[in-house]
């Protein structure tokens, strides 16, 4: 150590100092701003190009949905005096067609109450945490749904040509999605069996549905099986119809499933088979808890696109919300109308589509159980 | 022998099933209704109303037979249908008979094993052009561009019409009338071709419906009709008639405000006797109760009652009758008599 500096020393610090406040550029909105929106003077450009774009297109959306919007006329004409903008009205005076349909209007609550029941049948499926008991009862829902929507059991018959609109949307999406996952289930446990007849089977049954446009497979519905009955003996149409995106869906579900399986380590099953578990077992405990964990996305996918998919019964006559815009646009106190129908069935598909994404996401967090 | 056995089984049960296909009228008779095949939606001639009822030319018609054989024009049941689906349906016993403005050709007569039983619009391909374009004949659209709709006989019509008159076009190819109406408004096209009465129709719903013309040219016959199954006659003599007592009635007067008064007791006219059942059998001939046109003229009207009130002058469609006039008024159409 060297002694060279023997001046007195004027100051000593007593302690630390006091940490000063960081530069107004590094904190708070403006720091933000500077570093997720102009970085750069690429990013500064294009954040600049999208505020012009929001502040082009908001307000005019704004003024033809809401402001400028026309809620009660009884034609487009009468629409056309009344304000520039957006003519709710039709979807105001047929609200209750797109709903259901031409369901009775005097029977309207046996629809709603199905719709009721099938939230309570799917809650014991899909939240864990409820009492098991309430299972029973999404078990016998698809038996309560049927007779309350058409009818029977002293309850009077609705005709299937009387469902329509989103009800017809929601008979068809929700059967499918229902029946879809357990028989794509059995698929792609047979696409992986070692018998070779159960296996060849599901191969040519998930290749030729998958080689089959929907739109075929709903003309086949339509058309070609009313062949193969007598002339009244007719099997239900829609019945027919949920046939077919049944098994359509169930197809595609196999592959998905099928991708989980593949995914899951080949030591999952040898470690199944050292327990000593049987085939059931296995599958039950072990292979596809997992397997399905791994699919969810492409499961929830899977059903996302088949509810999408059945506005194309539109090309059968079948009104559901798309055929209704056009039955709709017939009549001359309407005709004329373009966005507002679209904008509406959309608006209604958008959530119901989003509903499911939001809870694909809460489940696969829920069951996140590897700790990467 | 044992071939010839089952030739014979064969045949007979052809024929059971034909004669069992062919009664429709029995078959309508016992599920007591009319199964009608209708448009999913053509402006006046198919649409529903709010309360979910089907109307409109087409509709009204249809609603006709079911007057017809049951005395009550609500005793019929619709049947939506889109251009693909329409002759399976009625092929495969779906519905009962077609009224879906339904142009009548041979290829479809014959080949397609349908009956067209009658002509309840004639209809023809026309253009519509923006007056500013300034054009007043088709000869003068060389180098226009047309908004068309696919794989529909308007797409050859068309080039028939450009080809005979040798000048040239630019075809912008749409799917639906939706499509071309927003095309045609943006300026996309400077023409659109369709059906004379779907230009009519799609122009009533324009903001400025008098800066567009249709213009004189009608380039295309489409006679549009009913149409029934091939094979049975007799059911397609009852859609035939009902139709003819549909325009009979206009021609002599019988509208749904006095029918009731007409057929109470024979009038001076027989023609009108004959057709209200006042005079004759002419009702037992076809296997329908005596008073049929009378509930067929109460139920919906006659003829001009029924365009009038879905697509004619006073309605937001506005066809003028044109060739749709009684042929004592101009036009074309014309009913066998009553006798």
């Amino acid at each position: 150590m060297s002694k060279t500096d023997t001046r007195a020393l004027a100051f000593v610090s007593s302690g630390t100092i006091p940490p000063s406040p960081p530069p107004s550029s590094e904190v708070g909105a403006v720091h933000w701003l500077r570093e997720n929106l102009f970085s750069g003077w690429f990013n500064t450009i294009l954040t600049l190009a999208s505020i012009a774009v929001v502040v082009l297109l908001v307000p005019p959306i704004v003024e033809w949905a809401f402001l400028d919007s026309v809620w009660n006329a009884s034609s487009l004409s009468e629409c056309r005096e009344k304000g520039t903008g957006a003519c709710w009205a039709v979807i105001n005076e047929r609200f209750n067609q797109f709903m259901f349909g031409f369901y009775p209007p005097h029977l309207y609550w046996r629809p709603i109450l199905t719709f009721v029941l099938l939230f309570v049948a799917l809650a014991p499926v899909l939240f864990g945490s409820l009492p098991r008991q309430m299972l029973w009862f999404s078990l016998l829902f698809p038996v309560v749904a049927y007779f309350l929507i058409w009818g029977g059991l002293g309850l009077e018959p609705v005709e299937s040509r009387q469902l329509g609109g989103f009800l017809l949307a929601l008979v068809i999406g929700v059967a499918g999605i229902v029946l879809s996952l357990p028989i794509g289930i059995l698929l792609a446990l047979g696409r992986k069996s070692h018998l070779i007849f159960i296996k060849t089977i599901c191969v040519v049954f998930i290749e030729f549905i998958r080689g089959v446009p929907l739109i075929t497979l709903l003309f086949v519905a339509n058309s070609v099986l009313a062949y193969f009955f007598p002339p009244g003996s007719n099997l239900d149409l829609i019945l027919r119809v949920v046939i077919m995106v049944t098994l359509f869906a169930s197809a595609y579900m196999a592959e998905v499933i099928r991708g989980g399986l593949a995914a899951l380590p080949q030591g999952q099953y040898e470690a199944a088979d050292a327990l000593g578990l049987n085939y059931q077992k296995s599958m039950r405990l072990i292979v596809l808890p997992q397997a399905l964990k791994i699919s969810i996305p492409g499961i929830v996918n899977t059903f996302i696109g088949l509810f999408k998919d059945t506005t194309l019964v539109v090309v059968i006559g079948l009104l559901d919300p798309i055929g209704l815009i056009a039955a709709t646009r017939a009549d001359s106190n309407w005709n004329g109308i373009i966005w507002e129908f679209y904008v509406f069935v959309g608006f209604f598909f958008f959530i119901a589509c989003f509903g499911m994404s939001r809870y694909s996401m809460y489940l696969e967090r829920k069951l996140k159980t590897d700790h990467r | 022998m044992k071939t010839s056995v089952f030739l014979g089984t064969l045949a007979v049960a052809g024929l059971a099933a034909g004669l069992a296909g062919a009664a429709t009228l029995d078959d309508v008779k016992a599920k007591g209704f009319v199964q009608c095949g209708v448009a999913t939606g053509v402006p006046g001639f198919a649409f529903t109303d709010a309360s979910g009822e089907w109307d409109g030319f087409d509709v009204s018609m249809c609603r006709a037979v079911a007057a017809a054989i049951f005395g009550d024009p609500k005793a019929i049941k619709f049947t939506p249908t889109t251009g693909k689906t329409r002759f399976t349906a009625l092929a495969s016993g779906e519905v009962d008979l077609l009224f879906r403005n339904t142009t009548w050709t041979l290829s479809r007569d014959t080949d397609l094993k349908l009956d067209f039983v009658g002509v309840n619009y004639y209809d023809g391909q026309g253009f519509m052009v923006p007056k500013s374009l300034g054009v007043s004949s088709a000869k003068e659209l060389d180098g226009a561009t047309v908004c068309i709709q696919t794989g529909t006989t308007t797409e050859l019509n068309l080039a028939d019409f450009f080809r005979a008159n040798s000048i040239s076009y630019e075809p912008v190819p749409i799917e639906t009338n939706a499509e071309a109406t927003q095309k045609y408004l943006a300026g996309a096209c400077d023409v659109y071709t369709t059906d004379a009465s779907g230009l009519a129709a799609t122009r009533s719903t324009f903001e400025a419906p008098g800066d567009h013309v249709i213009l004189p040219e009608i380039i295309s016959k489409e006679p549009l009709g009913p149409a029934v199954r091939h094979g049975d006659s007799e059911w397609a003599d009852i859609v035939r008639w009902t139709l003819n007592a549909l325009v009979v009635a206009e021609e002599f007067g019988v509208n749904s405000g006095n029918v009731d008064q007409l057929a109470s007791a024979p009038t001076d006219n027989p023609e009108v006797n004959r057709l209200l059942g006042t005079e004759g059998e002419y009702g037992a001939m076809m296997g329908l109760p005596k008073d049929w046109a009378v509930k067929v003229v109460k139920g919906v009207g006659n003829y001009g009652e029924i365009f009038d009130r879905t697509i004619g002058p006073d309605t937001p469609i506005g066809l003028a009758r044109g060739l749709n006039a009684l042929w004592t008024q101009g036009g074309i159409l014309y009913a066998p008599p009553f006798r």
